[in-house]
């Protein structure tokens, strides 16, 4: 019982380190020195200790310390409370997926069942979805309390967006849980053992629609019309400040990782190494005993995961830097007419063809 | 089967005093300095004219409509995904009937007109 908790503890604060303390932080440099080799210029290289700027990283620490120590400023005729509220909402969910998401498989170590995953819930992916739609409230609190027209635009195109995606996105994984035949998160990396059933070759049409539908889903560029920098000025976060807008942005960083981890556990044979079962990696580590073989294969297990998922915040980053902004009207057009009878037809066909091959 | 959703309690509590945190630091150790001018709403250097609480299109009502109808299907969906293995031919039938369905709806949801934004 006490042993089964604190194993539970170091697994979240494992999880919060990496998401919190590493991936957050350290993608807001990533984007920029990204950006900046995409365009051409030199990028995030001013912040220094004593000269020294090791690549821009310094930023990371001078933009936590400006974030804290700025005003918190609400504007006239803003609900206060609301105001405030409105970013907490949005952050705790984007953390509150990672509890289903497992970031390795099971291991033995010295007598001890160890199962990567904070909680191991049957409904995972349902989980993953209900927490996840529900910081659409955080958005739209944020641009309804500030009194602000531009924030109330940003926070209607919002609401309508990630609603329309989220059935699409509700859509396209259907034929990946067909073909798995579980909605636990941990059985269907599990089952991706073997390279030629991992996600993508089963279900190549299903992972492009997904991919989309998370960009848009998270809002960011080429689907960021809800803060269009362009059109309205910052959309639901305008007359946010200080760590309140830090805090938007970090829940964005974050649902980043949490499309990378979950785009990885569905299609990219979550923590599997292509050709390489974890029987083989077991026999590999034989000469340093039983435990400390599971532990050398928990630890490369754990380590290929993140690296799978950085590949696709990567990948996310890249398509920002690639494609101009959409406009409404074809987002919406895109999400209904589009990707939702794609997403029906792909139903259909992964049925048919499951159907014919047993 | 409780036992399972601890972890996923014990997580919410902690990413909840996280953000709490975030929002009780960043107002106490950052200044005060307010004035009439500077607490007006932004609105590209002119005082707003008109309040932000009006009427909006009827457009996004009918997303919200349209988006409660499809996300219950997609609910119905997922036990069945789960077991079509075991269900087999029925299954693909009766899901076909329930598609053609939903299918039909959206194509009068098109036709009408609900899915244009202009």
């Amino acid at each position: 019982m006490w042993i089964d908790l604190a194993i539970t503890m170091v697994k979240i604060i494992f999880i919060l380190a990496i998401t919190v303390g590493f991936f957050a932080p350290v993608l807001t440099w990533v984007e920029r020195k990204q950006s900046a080799l995409m365009q051409d210029r030199v990028g995030a290289n001013r912040a220094d200790i004593l000269g020294f700027t090791a690549l821009g990283l310094f930023h990371i620490i001078s933009d936590a310390v400006k974030m804290f120590t700025k005003e918190d400023f609400i504007p006239q005729g803003a609900n206060r409370a609301l105001h405030t509220l409105a970013p907490i909402i949005a952050l705790v969910p984007a953390l509150l997926t990672f509890a289903v998401i497992p970031f390795g498989g099971q291991y033995t170590l010295w007598g001890q069942e160890v199962n990567l995953v904070i909680s191991d819930l049957d409904v995972g992916l349902l989980f993953v979805f209900a927490i996840a739609s529900l910081a659409t409230y955080g958005y739209v609190v944020a641009g309804w309390s500030s009194n602000n027209n531009w924030s109330l635009l940003g926070s209607m195109r919002t609401a309508s967006q990630m609603i329309s995606y989220e059935v699409t996105m509700g859509l396209t994984i259907i034929g990946v849980l067909m073909v798995y035949g579980s909605m636990q998160l941990t059985q269907i990396g599990a089952a991706q053992e073997s390279f030629f059933r991992w996600g993508i070759f089963l279900q190549p049409l299903g992972f492009i629609m997904f991919f989309a539908s998370a960009i848009a889903e998270n809002k960011r560029v080429p689907f960021d019309a809800p803060e269009a920098e362009s059109e309205l000025v910052a959309g639901y976060f305008t007359e946010y400040s200080g760590i309140k807008f830090g805090m938007f942005f970090m829940a964005e960083f974050i649902e980043m990782v949490t499309i990378g981890a979950i785009i990885t556990i569905l299609f990219f044979g979550a923590w599997h190494i292509p050709f390489l079962s974890t029987a083989t990696l077991l026999s590999m580590f034989d000469f340093l005993g039983d435990s400390f073989a599971n532990l050398a294969v928990m630890l490369i297990h754990v380590g290929v995961f993140f690296g799978k998922v950085t590949f696709l915040i990567f990948m996310q980053m890249v398509v920002r830097w690639t494609l101009p902004r959409f406009r409404y009207d074809q987002i919406m057009k895109l999400g209904w007419k589009i990707l939702l009878p794609l997403s029906l037809a792909n139903v259909l066909i992964t049925g048919i063809v499951i159907l014919a091959l047993n | 089967m409780l036992a399972s959703y601890t972890g996923a309690a014990i997580l919410l509590l902690i990413s909840t005093v996280i953000a709490v945190g975030m929002v009780v630091a960043g107002s106490l150790l950052g200044p005060k300095r307010e004035f009439p001018d500077k607490m007006e709403p932004f609105e590209c250097g002119e005082s707003p004219i008109v309040s932000p609480y009006q009427r909006f299109s009827v457009k996004f009502y009918l997303v919200a409509v349209l988006f409660i109808l499809f996300d219950v299907e997609v609910v119905f969906l997922f036990p069945w995904a789960i077991i079509y293995k075991k269900l087999g031919l029925f299954g693909l039938i009766e899901m076909t009937v329930f598609l053609v369905i939903l299918g039909v709806g959206l194509m009068y949801v098109w036709i009408r007109g609900g899915l244009d934004w202009e």
